[in-house]
């Protein structure tokens, strides 16, 4: 079957080389360079501890399961060693009040439940993870599951794991419009240098997914949300961990518009520290917010004191694809025969990035799913509503 | 009364200043560096001040007279170790906000400096482009203009026995002061060649008759050379530095028209420093961060008034443009003028016409040509920052085409200088192969400089 | 000695003779003149460089300008301070920036950090 993924991002990079290793004839197709979009805005937070109990943890944890294995086995696809910086640190929850303390030690015997590892550990404990935390920490839960990867590298390992298996991959290509047959079925894609033919057309074009729908026909809410980040200067101090406070649990899932801060504080290999971020909704408007970085630095500053006198040298940022529900969309759609999605991962995209490509590899082959895929598809109830507006 | 903020005290920022302050206006002029003059007016501090300091510099009189008005003037207020870091664009009434601090540089707590001017006027100049070649990292090669400031802000002369090289008119002034502090030059080598020395400048260098502050200048630089007897090599650039620990000896080649190196016609020469300069990149970010529209070869978009595409915003100066002090002062005086509200006399936008044709020369016989990069290897380190040789950015065709992708997967252009000193090689390295699309630059940099998070952080 | 200040005695623009400051780096002292910069002080010693890049490398001033970072050093106890922007002052410590190995960055999560007090 010939596949063509809309979108060079993680999404649709892992979703190629997936697609290619069943044996698909697949083409990606980008406006731009590979991994120039949201996947090279973010963090690669590979976290089960900011997620409740819930479909999005299953495919979580199926994810991660996945990227432990990655990068033995990009090594074997490609017989180069990954540098994609994959790291299984652990992540590290802290809460600065009493109140947070206990609302943390409870939503991590929800996880605990839910199958995360997740072990409440004392202040001191944390400080002993943690040697230059702060000490106003009253409550910790320590994840070892948490990990990190640096994502525009892992994006463009999964693409040349993903071209090295026969994927083609076309740079430059805006996807402009369908190609349909006499049936109204889709059999391709219109770009700004040619046809493109398929018989399946996957969008995973991140934020701009809803665009891409709607020049392809069908309606498809998929929005930006903002985030910064801020990034210092290279430091001999290491922040062992993913280490956050216990705030982010809240700003993942709130629907206020409003800016909403909340800093997860990480070095990286190269010795700079990554702090974000910022969770706003502003459209893709995106100019320097001077007032959502003096508050993720404050944060910062709260859980690591020492960061006070570290100089930032960059600030940077993208925007989060999600949709009204927050939950991701992966499958066929049946609107549109030939059309598949696999976009709206929010600030969880390069996580869930692998554990959508098996999902969408064995939907479309027919085969049983690992973790159960109703929740993301296409024609569920809680996204039923904000489909109407159909535009074919 | 309006009330016009301008960044940047070099030639075009302290012009612009002192029209304003004539056109009425309430003025506040700033700068990074803790005296002001800009990179042409680098000098000693006051407690250090040279009694016969003129003899380093071109129009130094002018630039006492406009340096004691704008300290003197009731209307100006003149902050100088103020980094702006941050501007945001804003909406109700003034041209910007503009987020700096004030104190020594690199202090762990400065003074915060919130302003948000009905006006604003970027004047931030430019700094050196130095292209890499093997070497170029070792300790005792400099840019041109450290050289430059060094022999006119510390009295430092970077060596010994030093060779100059690069492109442009800038070489001579870096040679001048460099012998003006005792150091011996032993060549000055030019990599456009005599024909394009010939096309650009009518004949030689010193020969253009157009604009006659540079002629002097130009001479007075040429009879140094001759009274100094430094050899001029036109066509010739350095293609290597090699030394225990430093430089010791550089190695240099005739280049073709292209600049690309002439096979056997190398040879080195002993020098304990070399100063290098091929031309100047202006600092765009803060007129990107501001809003401003950039031109195709990258620089600020302006109009005949030196106006910026945001209401409000002017810029002036190498911003706009590489054209040396005099373009700079001019711009700076209509843009200052424009932005308070004054009468632009038409001898200013004359004489500016006459620097902007000297410019287009300066570009035409100077300008940076492709063939460079035959004379990297691929140890030759590209980001000096992240040591990112150009082996790792020699990125084959199917490779990401993505500028910010590649950045992040060779951390070219992440360090500490944020792609101020290889932004503009990695994009050229990288658009020869694999090619890049889309509008991202290695210009774009909302955060100026550095900050540290205890000086901004707040709840 | 290769980089060095110009003896006021025989300068031809007559700066005012020197008055002498002293600042260390890494213990060493070096002296130099009221109103140089730190850079200009090492400089005008002949100290042509300071830091080492990721890759080993030394470097020391490139842009003097304080564009390239090439030349930043902890000064009294802050990182990161670009040398060649910053005015000496006598008794500055200076501490160069590059050479300590950074932590590692691996870590089995349940493995304190070296070197931390129990709390
Ligand atoms: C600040 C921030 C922090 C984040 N932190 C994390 C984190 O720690 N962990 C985590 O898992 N996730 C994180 N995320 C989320 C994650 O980055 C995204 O969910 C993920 O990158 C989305 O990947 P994608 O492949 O869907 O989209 P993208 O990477 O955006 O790729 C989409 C591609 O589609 C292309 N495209 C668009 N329109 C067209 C068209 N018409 N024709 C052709 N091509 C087109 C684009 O050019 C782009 O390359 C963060 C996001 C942000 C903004
Ligand atoms: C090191 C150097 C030496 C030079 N020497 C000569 C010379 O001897 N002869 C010659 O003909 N040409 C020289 N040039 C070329 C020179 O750029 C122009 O001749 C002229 O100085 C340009 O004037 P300007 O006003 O546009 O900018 P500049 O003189 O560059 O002034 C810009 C000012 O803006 C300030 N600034 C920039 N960013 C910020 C910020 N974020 N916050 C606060 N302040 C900021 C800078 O500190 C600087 O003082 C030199 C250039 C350099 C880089
Ligand atoms: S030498 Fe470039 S910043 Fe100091």
């Amino acid at each position: 079957m010939h596949v063509v993924i809309v979108g060079a991002g993680i999404v649709g990079a892992a979703c190629a080389r997936r697609l290619a290793a069943d044996g698909h004839d697949v083409t990606i197709v980008d406006r731009g360079g590979a991994a120039g979009g949201t996947s090279a805005s973010g963090e690669g937070n590979l976290l089960l501890s900011d997620k409740e109990p819930g479909a999005e943890l299953e495919l979580a944890q199926f994810s991660a399961r996945l990227w432990g294995e990655l990068p033995n086995a990009l090594a074997g696809e490609t017989g180069r060693v990954p540098a994609i910086e994959y790291d299984a640190k652990g992540g590290l929850v802290v809460a600065l009040t009493d109140e947070g303390a206990h609302a943390l030690g409870q939503f991590a015997s929800g996880q605990s439940g839910a199958g995360v590892d997740a072990r409440p550990i004392t202040p001191g404990e944390a400080r002993r993870y943690e040697p230059w935390l702060s000490d106003r920490v009253t409550g910790a839960v320590f994840y070892p599951q948490d990990a990190q990867v640096q994502p525009a590298a892992a994006t463009l390992a999964l693409l040349e794991s993903a071209t090295d298996g026969g994927a083609r991959l076309l740079q430059g290509h805006e996807v402009l419009g369908p190609l349909l047959d006499s049936a109204g079925t889709l059999t391709g894609v219109r770009t700004s240098r040619g046809q493109v033919s398929a018989d399946r057309v996957l969008i995973a074009a991140g934020p701009w997914s809803g665009a891409v729908a709607e020049r392809l026909g069908v309606r498809l809410p998929v929005l930006p949300r903002r985030g910064m980040i801020l990034v210092t200067t290279r430091m001999p101090r290491r922040i062992l961990h993913k280490v956050y406070d216990a705030d982010y649990v809240g700003a993942v899932t709130s629907d206020d518009a409003d800016l909403q801060v909340s800093s997860v504080v990480e070095s990286t290999a190269a010795g700079t520290v990554l702090i974000g971020s910022s969770r706003q909704r502003t459209g893709f408007d995106d100019t320097l917010q001077v007032v959502a970085l003096r508050r993720i630095a404050a944060r910062a500053i709260r859980l690591f004191p020492f960061l006070a006198d570290v100089p930032m040298m960059r600030s940077y940022g993208g925007f989060r694809p999600y949709l009204p529900d927050h939950l991701p969309v992966i499958g066929a759609d049946p609107r549109l025969p030939g059309l598949w999605h696999a976009t709206g991962h929010e600030g969880a995209g390069i996580g869930l990035s692998l554990g959508t490509a098996e999902l969408v590899a064995d939907l479309m082959a027919g085969r049983q799913c690992t973790i159960d895929p109703a929740p993301f598809a296409p024609d569920r109830p809680s996204l039923a509503p904000h489909l109407e507006a159909e535009v074919a | 009364m309006s009330d016009v903020l301008v960044i940047g005290a070099g030639p075009a920022g302290l012009h612009a200043a002192s029209r304003a302050l004539d056109a009425g206006a309430e003025v506040t002029v700033l700068d990074a560096h803790d005296l002001v003059g800009g990179q042409f007016w680098r000098h000693l501090p006051d407690d250090r001040a040279a009694a016969d300091e003129a003899q380093l510099h071109h129009g130094w009189k002018s630039f006492q007279q406009l340096r004691v008005r704008l300290e003197e003037h009731p209307r100006c207020r003149v902050l100088t170790g103020t980094e702006v870091w941050a501007i945001e664009p804003e909406e109700h009434g003034a041209a910007a906000r503009v987020h700096a601090l004030s104190g020594p540089s690199g202090a762990l707590r400065r003074e915060e400096v919130l302003l948000t001017p009905e006006r604003l006027v970027l004047a931030t100049g430019a700094h050196d482009r130095v292209l890499p070649f093997p070497g170029w990292d070792l300790p005792g090669v400099f840019s041109a203009g450290a050289a430059q400031a060094l022999a006119k802000a510390e009295r430092v002369a970077v060596g010994e026995r030093v060779l100059v090289a690069g492109a442009g008119p800038f070489l001579l002034a870096t040679a001048a002061s460099l012998i003006a502090t005792g150091a011996t030059v032993v060549g000055v080598h030019e990599a456009a060649g005599p024909s394009a020395l010939c096309r650009g400048w009518l004949s030689r260098p010193w020969e253009l008759a157009s604009s006659a502050r540079k002629l002097t200048e130009l001479a007075a630089y040429v009879t140094g050379h001759l009274r100094h007897r430094i050899p001029y090599v036109a066509g010739s650039a350095v293609i290597a530095a090699e030394g225990n620990g430093r430089v010791e000896s550089v190695r240099v080649t005739r280049l073709d028209r292209d600049w690309r190196p002439v096979a056997r016609t190398e040879r080195d020469i002993a020098v304990d420093a070399v100063a290098v300069s091929h031309g100047f990149t202006p600092r765009l970010e803060l007129a990107i961060a501001a809003g401003c529209a950039i031109t195709a070869d990258r620089f600020v978009a302006v109009d005949a008034r030196q106006a910026t595409t945001v209401p409000g915003v002017y810029a002036a100066g190498e911003l706009t443009g590489i054209g040396g002090m005099a373009l700079s002062a001019v711009e700076g005086a209509i843009a200052g003028l424009e932005a308070a509200g004054g009468v632009i006399p038409r001898q200013l936008l004359a004489e500016r016409a006459r620097q902007r044709a000297f410019a287009i020369r300066l570009e035409r016989a100077h300008g940076i040509r492709p063939g460079w990069t035959d004379w990297l290897c691929d140890d030759t380190t590209i980001c000096r920052c992240e040591d990112v040789p150009f082996g790792a950015l020699s990125l084959t065709e199917g490779a990401t085409q993505s500028l910010r992708a590649a950045k992040l997967s060779t951390r070219a252009g992440l360090g500490s200088c944020q792609g101020r000193t290889c932004g503009r090689t990695v994009e050229e390295i990288l658009r020869q192969s694999p090619g890049l699309l889309g509008t991202t630059t290695t210009d774009q940099r909302p955060i100026a400089a550095p900050v540290r998070l205890g000086e901004f952080a707040r709840e | 000695m290769v980089s060095r200040r110009m003896p006021p005695a025989a300068d031809p623009t007559r700066p005012p003779s020197d008055v002498p400051i002293t600042i260390t780096l890494d213990g060493t002292p070096y002296t130099g003149t009221a109103g140089q910069t730190l850079a200009g002080v090492l400089l005008g010693a002949g100290r042509l460089s300071w830091r080492t890049s990721p890759g080993g490398a030394s470097r020391g001033v490139f842009c003097g300008i304080g564009v390239c970072f090439d030349c930043i050093a902890t000064v009294n106890d802050a990182c990161d301070v670009r040398l060649c922007q910053r005015r000496a002052v006598d008794g500055d410590r200076v501490v160069s920036q590059g050479l300590d190995a950074p932590l590692p960055l691996r870590s089995a999560g349940t493995r304190p950090a070296h070197g931390v007090a129990d709390v």
